[in-house]
């Protein structure tokens, strides 16, 4: 696999703040929205999202994780079931704005999956969705991110990875490609 | 270990350790689905599960019902008393037959030892045992360790008696493989005629005064006189095995620690298991009731994912 680096950590930063900025645009002081990451990346996007937010904000804004696997479409299509991971939602999303987060946005099929364990908890007056990467040309379902931390246009044999101070030790974005013979 | 060792569920007797720990794992997310406000989720929308209870019960049966609901699963039920069994049919025929009708997964309970195991071995559906004769109820144990693991935090190191009526009971035996596996001591404690004479060869402690197991353990598991399948007098009288082995807030008081205590149900209030004894803070057994759901929902999902889609 060749590895290259297409969003380094100062990008990755003014990244995260110009969506911080988009996010605030719509929903000015955060009142009536909540924030929910798909596990479990979305919740890494969720939570470098929330801190900068709140900075900016200087308030506290209302935040959720959420556990998909029981709603995809692939059950009994894998080798092994996916193993759940936590779901915690300690609030009403009735009538609330919601923004779904995720790390990479792909066929759309664990966005779509969300949706429906989103509804699960009532139904909210809208839901929006923030990812930090959008691989286009690769959708299977009639789905749009309304936020986008970068668009990059892959092929399918590629593999795109977020990775995260917290977890791998820097914040970067980087496309694996396949090596080609000859 | 992220798939279960066994295709079917016949017994904790052929559970691996981890597979007792990734069934706990799986039902504490569902135990979060059955306490949010839509308690449902899609994953088993494609499968058919038939309860076929050969003998009569509530509970489980009730709780099978609605783990299998609760996962979308479409199901049918199936009891002995309405049935064609009566009429002399063989139980492969039976089950053959309800098979023909493209369901995936059976939940058996039969009086008959080795029944679900001797059914999974025969038909092309995943078996799942809910009690065969005096045997094993694997989901049973389960609920119970994974009620032990939810009020004490874990189960390896702790000491736990089951008391009562042994030899007659599928529940102890599959506690004790299930305890055992995950770490614990047991102790089965009752009169000399309900304790089977070689069960000390599982590695359980043998103990017949009830006071002295009390203060030995962290939890008490207490099990019903089973009335119904005893064919001969095994002690004098229920006044009197109540009076030895009955279960008071009195002694409950007196102990050094606060152990405890669990019931699998129906309880017989006043026989082995006082009234304010059941409704104290130290039982769980209202609790078992909703774990057995989750449990139950897990156990269904984990062997539901090793079918083959067409």
């Amino acid at each position: 696999m060749e590895k290259q680096v297409i969003l380094n950590s100062k990008h990755f930063e003014l990244t995260i703040n110009r969506l911080c900025y988009q996010l605030i645009e719509r929903h000015n002081d955060f009142s009536n929205t909540v924030l929910i990451g798909l596990q479990p990346r979305g919740v890494n996007v969720l939570e470098r999202i929330k801190t900068q937010l709140e900075s900016i904000l200087g308030k506290e804004v209302v935040c959720g994780k959420l556990d998909i696997t029981f709603y995809r479409d692939d059950f009994r299509r894998r080798e092994t079931p996916i193993i759940p991971s936590t779901t915690n939602i300690d609030f009403v999303i009735e009538n609330k704005k919601v923004v779904l987060m995720d790390d990479v946005l792909f066929t759309g099929r664990t966005i779509r999956s969300g949706l429906d364990a989103l509804l699960a908890y009532g139904r909210p007056e809208k839901v929006e969705l923030l990812s930090m990467i959008d691989r286009r040309f690769k959708r299977d379902l009639p789905i749009q991110a309304d936020y986008v931390g970068k668009t990059v246009d892959t092929l399918i044999s590629e593999r795109v990875s977020v990775e995260w101070k917290e977890i791998e030790g820097e914040d970067k974005v980087i496309l694996f490609t396949p090596e080609t013979n000859g | 270990m992220d798939s279960l060792s066994v295709d079917h569920l016949t017994g904790i007797e052929h559970l691996t350790e981890n597979d007792i720990q990734l069934i706990f794992k799986t039902a504490d997310s569902f135990k979060e689905v059955i306490n949010r406000s839509i308690k449902k989720v899609p994953s088993l929308r494609d499968i058919t599960i038939a309860n076929l209870f050969f003998e009569n019960s509530t509970r489980t049966r009730l709780s099978f019902e609605l783990a299998e609901k609760r996962l979308s699963a479409d199901v049918v039920n199936f009891s002995a008393a309405s049935s064609s069994v009566k009429k002399g049919e063989t139980l492969i025929d039976t089950v053959n037959n309800i098979l023909s009708m493209k369901v995936d997964m059976v939940v058996m309970r039969h009086p008959n030892p080795g029944a679900a195991k001797f059914l999974s071995e025969r038909v092309d559906a995943k078996v799942i045992n809910a009690g065969d004769g005096t045997h094993e109820h694997p989901t049973q144990a389960l609920l119970d360790a994974y009620s032990i693991r939810e009020r004490l935090g874990e189960v390896k190191g702790k000491k736990i008696v089951i008391v009562g009526d042994i030899l007659h009971s599928r529940v102890a035996l599959s506690n004790i493989f299930c305890l055992q596996q995950l770490g614990a001591e047991v102790m089965v404690c009752g009169p000399t005629t309900l304790i089977p004479k070689y069960i000390h060869e599982l590695g359980v402690k043998v103990e017949h005064d009830l006071k002295k197991a009390l203060e030995w353990c962290d939890v008490a598991n207490m099990l019903r006189i089973q009335l119904e399948r005893q064919d001969i007098k095994y002690f004098p009288s229920l006044r009197e095995y109540s009076m030895q082995y009955g279960l008071t807030k009195e002694i409950l008081d007196g102990l050094p620690k606060k152990i405890v205590v669990m019931h699998p149900g129906p309880i017989n209030r006043g026989v082995e298991i006082t009234s304010d004894v059941a409704d104290s803070d130290q039982a769980i057994i209202l609790d078992q009731v909703e774990n057995g759901v989750a449990v139950r929902m897990a156990v269904i999902y984990l062997l539901a994912s090793k079918i083959e889609r067409q």
